[in-house]
Protein backbone atom coordinates (compact mmCIF):
# COMPACT_ATOMS: atom_id res chain seq x y z
CA UNK A 1 0.00 0.00 0.00
CA UNK A 2 1.49 3.43 -1.10
CA UNK A 3 1.34 6.32 1.30
CA UNK A 4 1.50 9.95 -0.25
CA UNK A 5 1.47 13.16 1.25
CA UNK A 6 0.84 16.39 0.60
CA UNK A 7 2.42 19.61 1.56
CA UNK A 8 -0.56 20.73 2.93
CA UNK A 9 -0.65 17.86 5.11
CA UNK A 10 -3.04 15.58 3.94
CA UNK A 11 -2.55 12.13 3.44
CA UNK A 12 -3.79 9.43 0.62
CA UNK A 13 -3.33 5.70 0.21
CA UNK A 14 -3.70 3.98 -2.77
CA UNK A 15 -6.18 0.50 -2.24
CA UNK A 16 -6.68 -0.98 -5.74
CA UNK A 17 -8.48 1.70 -7.43
CA UNK A 18 -9.66 3.80 -4.42
CA UNK A 19 -7.82 6.15 -2.60
CA UNK A 20 -8.27 6.93 1.43
CA UNK A 21 -7.98 10.12 2.10
CA UNK A 22 -6.86 11.80 5.87
CA UNK A 23 -4.89 13.98 7.45
CA UNK A 24 -0.99 13.40 9.09
CA UNK A 25 0.07 13.08 12.39
CA UNK A 26 1.62 15.98 11.89
CA UNK A 27 -1.14 17.75 11.20
CA UNK A 28 -3.37 16.88 13.84
CA UNK A 29 -0.65 17.88 16.40
CA UNK A 30 -0.67 21.36 14.98
CA UNK A 31 -4.17 21.39 15.07
CA UNK A 32 -4.47 20.06 18.26
CA UNK A 33 -7.96 18.31 20.19
CA UNK A 34 -10.32 17.77 16.94
CA UNK A 35 -14.17 18.63 17.80
CA UNK A 36 -15.64 18.72 14.01
CA UNK A 37 -15.26 17.47 10.78
CA UNK A 38 -17.49 18.27 8.02
CA UNK A 39 -16.96 15.84 5.45
CA UNK A 40 -17.84 15.67 1.74
CA UNK A 41 -21.16 14.13 0.38
CA UNK A 42 -20.82 10.67 -1.45
CA UNK A 43 -20.58 11.46 -4.83
CA UNK A 44 -19.18 14.63 -5.01
CA UNK A 45 -16.26 15.23 -7.46
CA UNK A 46 -12.97 16.43 -6.40
CA UNK A 47 -10.42 18.29 -7.93
CA UNK A 48 -6.82 18.33 -6.80
CA UNK A 49 -5.65 21.28 -4.51
CA UNK A 50 -9.46 22.40 -3.74
CA UNK A 51 -11.31 22.27 -0.56
CA UNK A 52 -12.67 18.65 0.07
CA UNK A 53 -13.52 18.93 3.85
CA UNK A 54 -13.30 20.89 7.10
CA UNK A 55 -11.72 20.02 10.54
CA UNK A 56 -11.92 22.07 13.55
CA UNK A 57 -9.56 22.07 16.60
CA UNK A 58 -11.14 23.89 19.88
CA UNK A 59 -8.92 26.81 18.90
CA UNK A 60 -9.89 26.77 14.52
CA UNK A 61 -11.40 25.78 11.35
CA UNK A 62 -9.17 24.36 9.06
CA UNK A 63 -9.52 23.17 5.17
CA UNK A 64 -8.65 20.35 3.76
CA UNK A 65 -7.62 20.09 0.18
CA UNK A 66 -8.12 16.91 -2.43
CA UNK A 67 -4.71 15.38 -2.75
CA UNK A 68 -5.91 14.09 -6.33
CA UNK A 69 -9.02 14.19 -8.08
CA UNK A 70 -11.37 12.17 -8.37
CA UNK A 71 -14.95 11.15 -6.73
CA UNK A 72 -15.86 10.59 -3.30
CA UNK A 73 -17.08 7.01 -2.65
CA UNK A 74 -17.20 7.05 0.79
CA UNK A 75 -17.00 8.93 3.96
CA UNK A 76 -15.75 7.79 7.75
CA UNK A 77 -19.40 8.08 9.60
CA UNK A 78 -17.85 7.53 12.63
CA UNK A 79 -16.20 10.84 12.74
CA UNK A 80 -19.46 12.65 13.39
CA UNK A 81 -20.01 11.18 16.71
CA UNK A 82 -15.80 10.82 17.39
CA UNK A 83 -14.25 13.41 15.70
CA UNK A 84 -11.41 12.67 18.32
CA UNK A 85 -10.30 9.78 16.46
CA UNK A 86 -8.19 12.03 14.26
CA UNK A 87 -6.29 13.11 16.85
CA UNK A 88 -5.86 9.40 18.12
CA UNK A 89 -4.95 7.74 14.92
CA UNK A 90 -5.17 10.09 12.20
CA UNK A 91 -3.12 7.21 9.75
CA UNK A 92 -6.18 4.73 10.76
CA UNK A 93 -9.42 5.21 12.15
CA UNK A 94 -9.20 8.71 11.29
CA UNK A 95 -9.62 8.61 7.91
CA UNK A 96 -11.91 11.22 6.41
CA UNK A 97 -13.29 9.74 3.26
CA UNK A 98 -12.49 7.58 -0.29
CA UNK A 99 -12.29 8.30 -3.73
CA UNK A 100 -11.50 7.36 -7.06
CA UNK A 101 -8.40 7.93 -8.82
CA UNK A 102 -9.68 10.13 -11.59
CA UNK A 103 -5.88 10.95 -12.95
CA UNK A 104 -3.30 8.27 -11.85
CA UNK A 105 -0.52 10.72 -12.61
CA UNK A 106 -1.53 13.46 -9.88
CA UNK A 107 -0.21 10.94 -7.01
CA UNK A 108 3.42 10.46 -9.00
CA UNK A 109 3.71 14.63 -7.83
CA UNK A 110 2.85 13.92 -4.51
CA UNK A 111 5.62 13.06 -1.47
CA UNK A 112 6.46 9.51 -0.21
CA UNK A 113 6.94 8.99 3.51
CA UNK A 114 10.77 9.85 3.28
CA UNK A 115 9.96 13.03 1.36
CA UNK A 116 7.32 14.05 3.47
CA UNK A 117 9.18 13.55 7.07
CA UNK A 118 11.96 15.65 5.41
CA UNK A 119 9.45 18.38 4.44
CA UNK A 120 7.66 18.56 8.39
CA UNK A 121 11.29 18.42 9.78
CA UNK A 122 12.36 21.24 7.46
CA UNK A 123 8.75 23.21 8.71
CA UNK A 124 10.63 23.69 12.37
CA UNK B 1 -0.32 39.50 5.54
CA UNK B 2 0.81 42.98 6.16
CA UNK B 3 4.43 44.34 5.11
CA UNK B 4 4.66 46.25 8.27
CA UNK B 5 7.83 44.83 10.31
CA UNK B 6 6.82 43.00 13.30
CA UNK B 7 8.07 44.31 16.81
CA UNK B 8 10.06 41.44 18.55
CA UNK B 9 7.31 39.26 20.79
CA UNK B 10 7.56 40.54 23.99
CA UNK B 11 8.22 38.04 27.18
CA UNK B 12 6.72 37.27 30.07
CA UNK B 13 8.63 36.11 33.39
CA UNK B 14 7.74 32.60 33.03
CA UNK B 15 8.74 32.23 28.95
CA UNK B 16 11.50 29.27 29.72
CA UNK B 17 9.57 27.80 31.94
CA UNK B 18 6.46 27.53 29.66
CA UNK B 19 9.34 25.77 26.91
CA UNK B 20 10.82 23.74 29.16
CA UNK B 21 6.78 22.28 29.85
CA UNK B 22 6.71 21.99 26.30
CA UNK B 23 4.27 24.78 25.56
CA UNK B 24 3.46 25.18 22.01
CA UNK B 25 3.80 29.23 22.14
CA UNK B 26 2.05 31.92 20.05
CA UNK B 27 2.02 35.18 19.30
CA UNK B 28 -0.76 37.05 21.74
CA UNK B 29 -1.27 40.54 22.46
CA UNK B 30 2.36 41.29 21.58
CA UNK B 31 3.53 38.45 23.81
CA UNK B 32 4.88 35.03 23.03
CA UNK B 33 2.19 33.25 25.12
CA UNK B 34 2.05 29.30 25.58
CA UNK B 35 -1.45 28.20 23.75
CA UNK B 36 -1.43 25.03 24.97
CA UNK B 37 0.90 22.03 26.90
CA UNK B 38 1.72 18.66 25.47
CA UNK B 39 -1.77 17.47 27.01
CA UNK B 40 -3.92 20.21 24.98
CA UNK B 41 -6.62 22.15 25.66
CA UNK B 42 -9.51 19.89 26.16
CA UNK B 43 -7.71 18.02 29.08
CA UNK B 44 -6.64 21.71 30.32
CA UNK B 45 -9.94 22.80 30.48
CA UNK B 46 -11.46 19.71 32.34
CA UNK B 47 -8.28 19.71 34.65
CA UNK B 48 -8.94 23.18 35.55
CA UNK B 49 -12.68 22.53 36.13
CA UNK B 50 -11.74 19.30 38.24
CA UNK B 51 -8.53 20.04 39.97
CA UNK B 52 -6.26 23.21 39.45
CA UNK B 53 -5.34 25.35 36.50
CA UNK B 54 -2.26 27.56 36.74
CA UNK B 55 -2.19 30.27 33.91
CA UNK B 56 0.33 32.46 33.66
CA UNK B 57 -1.29 36.09 33.34
CA UNK B 58 1.72 38.29 33.42
CA UNK B 59 1.39 40.11 30.04
CA UNK B 60 -1.57 41.81 31.55
CA UNK B 61 -1.06 45.40 32.88
CA UNK B 62 -0.81 46.04 36.47
CA UNK B 63 -0.76 49.18 37.65
CA UNK B 64 -1.07 51.18 40.92
CA UNK B 65 -3.27 54.22 41.47
CA UNK B 66 -2.50 56.99 44.28
CA UNK B 67 -3.06 60.06 46.05
CA UNK B 68 -5.71 61.48 47.43
CA UNK B 69 -9.21 60.94 46.38
CA UNK B 70 -7.88 58.54 43.89
CA UNK B 71 -11.36 56.34 43.80
CA UNK B 72 -13.14 59.91 43.05
CA UNK B 73 -10.63 60.69 39.89
CA UNK B 74 -10.96 57.41 38.66
CA UNK B 75 -14.48 57.48 38.44
CA UNK B 76 -14.27 60.15 36.05
CA UNK B 77 -13.46 57.39 33.33
CA UNK B 78 -15.35 54.34 34.62
CA UNK B 79 -19.34 53.45 35.79
CA UNK B 80 -18.34 51.93 38.67
CA UNK B 81 -19.40 52.93 42.48
CA UNK B 82 -15.23 52.63 43.13
CA UNK B 83 -15.76 54.89 46.11
CA UNK B 84 -17.85 52.19 47.65
CA UNK B 85 -15.30 49.26 47.18
CA UNK B 86 -14.27 48.98 50.13
CA UNK B 87 -10.21 47.92 51.51
CA UNK B 88 -9.42 44.60 50.43
CA UNK B 89 -12.31 44.29 48.05
CA UNK B 90 -12.24 44.34 44.44
CA UNK B 91 -14.71 45.74 41.42
CA UNK B 92 -14.82 44.52 37.94
CA UNK B 93 -15.37 47.65 35.48
CA UNK B 94 -15.09 49.52 32.39
CA UNK B 95 -12.99 52.31 30.97
CA UNK B 96 -15.48 53.84 29.04
CA UNK B 97 -15.38 56.89 25.93
CA UNK B 98 -17.21 59.91 25.53
CA UNK B 99 -19.70 57.98 23.18
CA UNK B 100 -20.30 55.77 25.75
CA UNK B 101 -17.85 52.74 23.82
CA UNK B 102 -15.58 50.56 25.82
CA UNK B 103 -11.59 51.04 26.02
CA UNK B 104 -11.07 48.01 28.19
CA UNK B 105 -12.66 45.78 31.14
CA UNK B 106 -10.19 45.81 34.16
CA UNK B 107 -9.93 44.96 37.78
CA UNK B 108 -9.76 47.70 40.91
CA UNK B 109 -8.63 46.59 44.36
CA UNK B 110 -8.68 48.77 47.04
CA UNK B 111 -6.07 48.33 48.93
CA UNK B 112 -5.86 50.91 51.18
CA UNK B 113 -3.43 53.31 50.34
CA UNK B 114 -3.75 52.47 46.83
CA UNK B 115 -5.91 51.32 43.86
CA UNK B 116 -4.70 48.22 42.11
CA UNK B 117 -5.91 48.01 38.75
CA UNK B 118 -5.43 44.78 36.54
CA UNK B 119 -6.28 45.79 32.68
CA UNK B 120 -6.21 43.67 29.32
CA UNK B 121 -2.34 43.16 27.60
CA UNK B 122 -3.50 44.37 24.07
CA UNK B 123 -5.11 47.58 26.24
CA UNK B 124 -2.57 48.39 28.53
CA UNK B 125 -0.69 50.98 27.14
CA UNK B 126 -3.46 52.93 25.59
CA UNK B 127 -5.16 53.00 29.14
CA UNK B 128 -2.17 53.78 30.73
CA UNK B 129 -1.89 56.82 28.48
CA UNK B 130 -5.30 57.92 28.91
CA UNK B 131 -5.96 57.25 32.52
CA UNK B 132 -2.67 59.23 33.02
CA UNK B 133 -3.58 62.28 30.55
CA UNK B 134 -7.27 62.06 32.36
CA UNK B 135 -6.57 62.17 36.07
CA UNK B 136 -2.48 63.07 36.84
CA UNK B 137 -1.23 64.99 38.32
CA UNK B 138 -4.24 65.25 40.60
CA UNK B 139 -3.60 61.54 41.36
CA UNK B 140 -0.22 59.60 40.12
CA UNK B 141 -0.85 56.35 38.03
CA UNK B 142 1.83 53.83 37.87
CA UNK B 143 2.64 51.16 35.98
CA UNK B 144 3.94 47.90 37.19
CA UNK B 145 6.02 46.06 34.60
CA UNK B 146 7.65 44.25 36.77
CA UNK B 147 5.32 42.33 38.78
CA UNK B 148 4.10 38.77 37.42
CA UNK B 149 0.32 38.02 37.60
CA UNK B 150 -0.59 34.15 37.97
CA UNK B 151 -4.06 32.65 38.26
CA UNK B 152 -4.95 29.63 40.28
CA UNK B 153 -7.85 28.40 39.31
CA UNK B 154 -10.20 25.27 39.91
CA UNK B 155 -12.20 23.42 42.69
CA UNK B 156 -8.39 22.69 44.06
CA UNK B 157 -7.17 26.08 44.34
CA UNK B 158 -8.08 26.50 47.63
CA UNK B 159 -6.70 23.28 49.14
CA UNK B 160 -3.32 23.94 47.16
CA UNK B 161 -3.48 27.56 48.40
CA UNK B 162 -4.25 26.18 52.19
CA UNK B 163 -0.95 25.13 51.84
CA UNK B 164 1.67 27.25 50.83
CA UNK B 165 -0.57 30.50 52.16
CA UNK B 166 -3.25 30.11 54.87
CA UNK B 167 -4.34 33.17 55.25
CA UNK B 168 -5.57 33.46 51.74
CA UNK B 169 -8.32 30.90 52.15
CA UNK B 170 -10.86 32.67 54.13
CA UNK B 171 -11.05 35.31 51.33
CA UNK B 172 -14.78 35.48 50.20
CA UNK B 173 -14.74 36.09 46.23
CA UNK B 174 -14.20 39.42 44.92
CA UNK B 175 -11.47 40.19 47.73
CA UNK B 176 -8.07 40.51 48.27
CA UNK B 177 -5.15 40.61 50.50
CA UNK B 178 -1.66 40.59 51.20
CA UNK B 179 -0.32 37.46 51.83
CA UNK B 180 3.13 35.53 52.21
CA UNK B 181 3.15 32.47 49.54
CA UNK B 182 6.74 30.25 49.54
CA UNK B 183 8.11 33.04 50.79
CA UNK B 184 7.34 36.25 48.65
CA UNK B 185 4.98 39.08 49.76
CA UNK B 186 2.03 38.48 47.36
CA UNK B 187 -0.99 40.22 46.29
CA UNK B 188 -3.42 37.76 46.36
CA UNK B 189 -7.33 38.14 45.06
CA UNK B 190 -10.01 35.49 45.10
CA UNK B 191 -11.09 36.00 41.42
CA UNK B 192 -10.34 34.78 38.09
CA UNK B 193 -11.74 34.52 34.14
CA UNK B 194 -12.88 30.62 34.39
CA UNK B 195 -15.88 31.00 36.35
CA UNK B 196 -14.73 28.57 38.98
CA UNK B 197 -13.44 29.55 42.60
CA UNK B 198 -9.69 30.56 42.24
CA UNK B 199 -7.16 32.93 42.72
CA UNK B 200 -5.14 35.93 40.94
CA UNK B 201 -1.68 36.44 42.72
CA UNK B 202 0.64 39.71 42.07
CA UNK B 203 3.87 39.44 43.09
CA UNK B 204 7.25 40.55 41.68
CA UNK B 205 8.79 39.27 38.75
CA UNK B 206 11.70 38.11 39.52
CA UNK B 207 10.24 35.50 41.71
CA UNK B 208 8.02 34.28 39.17
CA UNK B 209 9.57 30.96 38.40
CA UNK B 210 10.25 30.24 41.64
CA UNK B 211 6.62 30.85 42.76
CA UNK B 212 5.31 29.25 39.86
CA UNK B 213 7.57 25.87 40.17
CA UNK B 214 6.28 25.69 43.76
CA UNK B 215 2.31 25.96 42.74
CA UNK B 216 3.26 23.29 39.85
CA UNK B 217 5.05 21.19 42.48
CA UNK B 218 1.05 20.53 44.21
CA UNK B 219 -0.69 17.13 43.07
CA UNK B 220 -3.60 19.24 42.05
CA UNK B 221 -1.65 21.98 39.67
CA UNK B 222 -1.02 21.76 35.80
CA UNK B 223 0.23 24.46 33.68
CA UNK B 224 -2.48 25.64 31.40
CA UNK B 225 -2.47 27.46 28.60
CA UNK B 226 -4.54 30.74 26.57
CA UNK B 227 -6.13 28.09 24.70
CA UNK B 228 -8.45 26.89 27.52
CA UNK B 229 -8.81 30.08 29.19
CA UNK B 230 -10.22 31.12 26.19
CA UNK B 231 -13.22 27.98 26.20
CA UNK B 232 -13.42 28.47 30.14
CA UNK B 233 -14.11 31.79 30.07
CA UNK B 234 -16.42 31.43 27.28
CA UNK B 235 -17.87 28.68 28.90
CA UNK B 236 -18.35 30.94 31.96
CA UNK B 237 -19.86 33.30 29.66
CA UNK B 238 -17.16 36.04 30.36
CA UNK B 239 -16.42 38.75 27.90
CA UNK B 240 -13.47 38.92 26.13
CA UNK B 241 -11.96 42.47 25.49
CA UNK B 242 -11.84 43.14 21.50
CA UNK B 243 -14.43 40.17 20.69
CA UNK B 244 -16.88 40.45 22.77
CA UNK B 245 -16.89 44.44 23.93
CA UNK B 246 -14.80 47.01 22.71
CA UNK B 247 -15.09 50.91 21.39
CA UNK B 248 -18.58 50.15 19.20
CA UNK B 249 -20.38 48.34 21.80
CA UNK B 250 -21.62 50.11 25.23
CA UNK B 251 -22.00 48.30 28.41
CA UNK B 252 -25.69 48.34 28.06
CA UNK B 253 -25.57 47.03 24.64
CA UNK B 254 -22.93 44.22 26.42
CA UNK B 255 -25.44 43.33 29.18
CA UNK B 256 -22.49 44.25 31.91
CA UNK B 257 -25.25 46.78 33.18
CA UNK B 258 -24.44 45.94 36.61
CA UNK B 259 -21.17 47.33 35.75
CA UNK B 260 -22.76 50.71 36.19
CA UNK B 261 -23.20 51.44 39.82
CA UNK B 262 -26.14 52.35 41.59
CA UNK B 263 -24.99 55.47 42.31
CA UNK B 264 -23.28 56.52 39.23
CA UNK B 265 -26.93 55.90 37.33
CA UNK B 266 -27.99 59.40 38.88
CA UNK B 267 -25.30 61.09 38.66
CA UNK B 268 -23.32 60.40 35.76
CA UNK B 269 -19.66 62.02 35.71
CA UNK B 270 -17.98 59.39 33.91
CA UNK B 271 -17.26 59.09 30.15
CA UNK B 272 -20.30 58.44 28.06
CA UNK B 273 -22.45 58.73 30.92
CA UNK B 274 -25.14 60.47 28.70
CA UNK B 275 -25.10 57.34 26.10
CA UNK B 276 -24.95 54.87 28.93
CA UNK B 277 -27.73 56.11 31.19
CA UNK B 278 -30.14 56.86 28.40
CA UNK B 279 -29.45 53.79 27.50
CA UNK B 280 -30.34 52.18 30.34
CA UNK B 281 -33.65 53.57 30.71
CA UNK B 282 -34.38 53.36 27.05
CA UNK B 283 -32.62 50.06 26.37
CA UNK B 284 -30.61 49.02 22.84
CA UNK B 285 -31.27 48.16 19.89
CA UNK B 286 -29.09 45.03 20.37
CA UNK B 287 -27.58 42.71 23.16
CA UNK B 288 -25.10 39.84 23.93
CA UNK B 289 -26.59 36.94 24.47
CA UNK B 290 -25.38 33.58 24.98
CA UNK B 291 -26.22 31.13 21.84
CA UNK B 292 -25.91 27.27 21.32
CA UNK B 293 -25.81 25.76 18.03
CA UNK B 294 -28.10 22.37 17.72
CA UNK B 295 -24.95 20.56 15.80
CA UNK B 296 -21.90 20.07 16.59
CA UNK B 297 -19.94 22.36 13.91
CA UNK B 298 -18.32 25.48 15.94
CA UNK B 299 -19.94 28.34 14.53
CA UNK B 300 -16.82 31.08 14.75
CA UNK B 301 -16.39 34.94 15.96
CA UNK B 302 -17.86 36.71 12.57
CA UNK B 303 -20.41 34.16 12.21
CA UNK B 304 -23.65 35.81 10.73
CA UNK B 305 -26.66 35.09 12.82
CA UNK B 306 -30.34 35.27 11.02
CA UNK B 307 -33.62 35.47 12.09
CA UNK B 308 -35.76 31.91 10.89
CA UNK B 309 -36.91 34.35 7.98
CA UNK B 310 -33.26 34.75 6.85
CA UNK B 311 -32.80 38.03 7.73
CA UNK B 312 -29.46 39.00 9.46
CA UNK B 313 -30.33 40.07 13.51
CA UNK B 314 -26.23 39.60 14.46
CA UNK B 315 -23.07 38.87 14.64
CA UNK B 316 -21.02 36.17 16.70
CA UNK B 317 -18.25 37.73 18.68
CA UNK B 318 -16.71 33.97 20.15
CA UNK B 319 -17.82 30.94 19.42
CA UNK B 320 -15.97 27.71 19.14
CA UNK B 321 -16.37 24.32 21.49
CA UNK B 322 -17.28 23.69 25.32
CA UNK B 323 -14.97 20.91 26.58
CA UNK B 324 -17.46 20.47 29.80
CA UNK B 325 -20.56 20.79 27.85
CA UNK B 326 -18.89 19.34 25.19
CA UNK B 327 -20.99 21.02 22.51
CA UNK B 328 -20.22 24.33 20.00
CA UNK B 329 -21.14 27.32 22.41
CA UNK B 330 -20.94 30.94 21.39
CA UNK B 331 -22.02 33.96 22.20
CA UNK B 332 -22.74 37.24 19.99
CA UNK B 333 -24.76 40.24 19.52
CA UNK B 334 -28.28 40.29 18.39
CA UNK B 335 -31.26 42.71 17.48
CA UNK B 336 -32.81 43.04 20.65
CA UNK B 337 -36.42 41.94 19.95
CA UNK B 338 -34.84 38.47 19.50
CA UNK B 339 -32.73 38.26 22.13
CA UNK B 340 -34.89 36.14 24.34
CA UNK B 341 -33.75 33.06 26.00
CA UNK B 342 -35.23 30.76 23.54
CA UNK B 343 -35.63 32.43 20.45
CA UNK B 344 -34.82 30.09 17.33
CA UNK B 345 -31.68 31.81 15.26
CA UNK B 346 -29.66 30.49 12.13
CA UNK B 347 -25.88 30.59 12.05
CA UNK B 348 -24.45 30.97 8.76
CA UNK B 349 -21.23 28.72 9.08
CA UNK B 350 -19.78 28.43 5.39
CA UNK B 351 -22.47 29.48 3.70
CA UNK B 352 -24.80 26.78 5.23
CA UNK B 353 -27.49 28.37 7.77
CA UNK B 354 -27.53 25.85 10.78
CA UNK B 355 -30.13 25.90 13.91
CA UNK B 356 -29.41 27.69 16.99
CA UNK B 357 -31.04 29.35 20.07
CA UNK B 358 -30.25 31.94 22.30
CA UNK B 359 -29.84 30.95 25.72
CA UNK B 360 -28.83 32.43 29.20
CA UNK B 361 -25.21 32.52 30.44
CA UNK B 362 -23.24 31.05 31.57
CA UNK B 363 -23.59 27.40 29.63
CA UNK B 364 -21.51 26.17 33.23
CA UNK B 365 -22.71 27.43 36.27
CA UNK B 366 -19.82 29.62 38.26
CA UNK B 367 -19.00 28.18 41.01
CA UNK B 368 -17.30 31.34 43.14
CA UNK B 369 -16.27 30.93 46.75
CA UNK B 370 -18.93 33.42 48.94
CA UNK B 371 -17.91 33.10 52.34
Amino acid sequence: MTVKYTKDHEWVRVEGTTAVVGISDYAQTQLGDVVYVELPEVGRKLEQGKEAAVVESVKAASEVYAPISGEVTAVNTELGGEPAKVNADPMGAGWFFKMTIAKPKELDALMDEAQYKTYVEGLG
Amino acid sequence: MSDQPQAPLQKTPLHALHISLGARMVPFAGYDMPVQYPTGIVAEHLHTRSQAGLFDVSHMGQARLEGAGAAVALERLVPGDIQAVKRDRMRYTLLTNANGGILDDLMVTNFGDHLHLVVNAACKVDDIVHMKRELEPAVRLTPLPDRALLALQGPAAATVLARLAPGATAMPFMTAGTHSLAGISCLISRSGYTGEDGYEISFPANAAEHLAKRLLAEPEVKPIGLGARDTLRLEAGLCLYGHDIDTATTPVEADLGFAVGKRRRGGGGFLGADVILRQLREGTARKRVGILPEGRAPARDGTEIRDPSGAPIGKITSGGFGPSVDRPIAMGYVASAQASVGTAVSLLVRGTPRPARIVALPFVPHRYYRG
